[in-house]
């Protein structure tokens, strides 16, 4: 596939100024944003891709979009010094001709000639940061807490609901030799447990552990050469959630706008996931993101979760069949990478034989990143058997 | 105008466009940033309105008001806040409109709930600022 004739610069735009020491970086990202749509004819309101480096100020990519109050679809911070923007240019002509993204912006900004210390970026200067960083919140656990009491607030979602989901996970970390916990706990474990952060105890929370993974992806020319059943991939869809200028809602993820992209692509439903690897930071995640998904309405996770909903083989949603980063892994504090691991197992039909999903054709991966719904991402897969067409 | 912490009050880090917030936070005053073209309240401060993108913005002063959304018990502190825990974070709707992160004082933790009403306190950094954090009213 080439990208040749698949995309345009349409606009373009330089900074006049060359000494800039009344303004922050994130203020010249937006000048030199808003010129070159400008010059393009398009707005702000009109980009859909955003393609930057590792030295803007924040949390990379998903502080800027906040800044600028755009969210969009398509999000690169690939990082490669002085050639990354010819790269983004690259990478957003591909996710044009992909249809991940329509108007994809690059932007470009640092002061080394007046900031001492030069281009510092990065979260030291994160545009948010001297407004959250001031109220005594360490580690994940509160932010997730924080939508927790919400979600039970206008949902009715108790306690013992959420334990439900570590339950299950435990069930299936009882089977797998190399999970972090594989002790089976009950509802009255997980609230007997320490409290973290109301109202999360301990076992409402994910393992910390050290270890990694891999995943290989091929073109179909490649995978039809190999001899190792593969999973191929339907569909993908990403998205953010930020603050939104002040209109905080904790009660749901970004996965309300990546799900449906994923399934779109896939030409499948809810009803059609065999298996499901769903993010597992915090139990309050995996509630959320059932409910954000579709597989249950908003508000009704609590009840959806009960009498063995996730325990597979049999549940009408099997969940996380190795233990999941609530009981088996959750490598360098980021679960993703897991999550596509049990989710190609299920489909090689190669989890353990006391969670695999019979005939399991399609199977759905979701990642979350970030603090649950203020300054997330996220991620939503949907892959299926080799011979799924 | 401010009153002695109960809880560590760490100086925040103002930058080029949030130092007349944190100036104004020394002398009691919540000042909000409102867009000139579409009429939104922003937060948090910035040079452009997210809603609509215009560049034309003007600062105003707060009620200092609002209702608690949700909210949490740090049981831990670390840093700063070793040693302050039990206290609570949570996050605060304003009555102009957006919804913040920080502190409820003024009351036990256990008597915290969503939905009640709070105003602001000011608490002194020390270093020509002061934090806001809000405790319930009545």
């Amino acid at each position: 596939m080439s990208i040749r004739g698949k995309a345009h610069i349409a606009g373009i735009y330089e900074h006049p100024l060359r000494e800039i020491p009344d303004r922050t970086l994130s203020q010249i990202h937006a000048e030199v944003a808003l010129g070159a749509l400008a010059d393009a004819g398009l707005t702000l309101s009109d980009v859909d891709g955003y393609f930057c480096d590792a030295t803007v100020p924040g949390m990379g990519g998903l502080s800027m979009v906040e800044y600028l109050g755009i969210r969009v679809r398509y999000l690169d911070n690939t990082e490669t010094g002085g050639s990354s923007y010819l790269g983004h240019v690259g990478h957003a002509a591909a996710a044009i001709a992909a249809g991940k993204c329509s108007v994809a912006l690059v932007t470009l900004a640092g002061k080394p000639r007046t900031s001492r210390g030069g281009n510092r970026g990065g979260m030291s200067d994160a545009p948010e940061g001297s407004f959250e960083n001031l109220w005594g919140l360490f580690g994940a656990p509160y932010g997730y807490a924080l939508a927790a009491r919400r979600h039970m607030w206008e949902f009715g979602t108790t306690s013992e609901q959420l334990a439900e989901i570590k339950v299950a996970a435990s069930l299936h970390a009882q089977h797998n030799p190399n999970a972090l916990l594989q002790q089976v706990v009950t509802v009255d474990d997980v609230l007997g447990s320490p409290m973290i952060s109301d109202p999360l105890h301990r076992l409402d929370c994910c393992v910390v552990t050290d270890g990694g993974g891999a995943v290989v992806v091929v073109s179909p020319e490649v995978a039809r050469d190999l001899e190792r059943r593969t999973a191929v991939v339907l569909g993908h869809g990403e998205s953010q959630k930020h603050t939104d200028n002040g209109r905080v809602d904790l009660t749901y993820t970004g996965a309300v706008w990546s799900g449906p992209r994923a399934f779109e692509e896939a030409g499948v439903t809810q009803a059609d996931v065999d298996y499901a690897s769903i993010y597992d930071s915090f139990t309050i995640t995996v509630m959320e993101t059932i409910e954000d998904l579709g597989f249950c309405e908003k508000g009704e996770g609590g009840r959806f979760v009960l009498d063995g909903a996730l325990v597979a083989p049999s549940g009408k949603l099997p969940f996380n069949t190795d233990g999941g980063g609530l009981c088996n892994n959750h490598p360098a504090n980021r679960g993703g990478m897991t999550k596509i691991l049990e989710a190609v197992r299920q489909l090689r039909g190669e989890a353990h034989p006391a969670v695999q999903v019979p005939d399991c054709e399609i199977a759905l991966a979701h990642g979350t990143g970030g603090s649950l719904s203020t300054r997330m991402g996220s991620a939503t897969l949907i892959l299926g058997r080799e011979d799924v067409r | 105008m401010t009153e002695p912490a109960e809880l560590p009050a760490p100086a925040p880090q103002p930058n080029l466009e949030t130092q007349p917030f944190w100036d104004a936070t020394a002398e009691g005053r919540f000042l909000l940033k409102r867009c000139d073209t579409c009429g939104t309240v922003i937060w948090y401060p910035r040079f452009l309105c997210p809603d609509c993108h215009g560049t034309e913005t003007s600062w105003f002063e707060a009620s200092g008001r609002g209702t608690i959304y949700t909210f949490t018990i740090v049981r831990r502190g670390q840093g700063p806040y070793a040693g302050a825990a039990p206290y609570v974070a949570a996050y605060v709707t304003l009555d102009e409109g957006p919804t913040i992160l920080t502190n409820i004082v003024g009351c036990p933790p256990e008597q915290v709930e969503i939905g009640q009403p709070v105003e602001v306190v000011w608490h002194d950094t020390g270093e020509g600022s002061a934090l806001y954090r809000f405790r319930p009213v009545g």
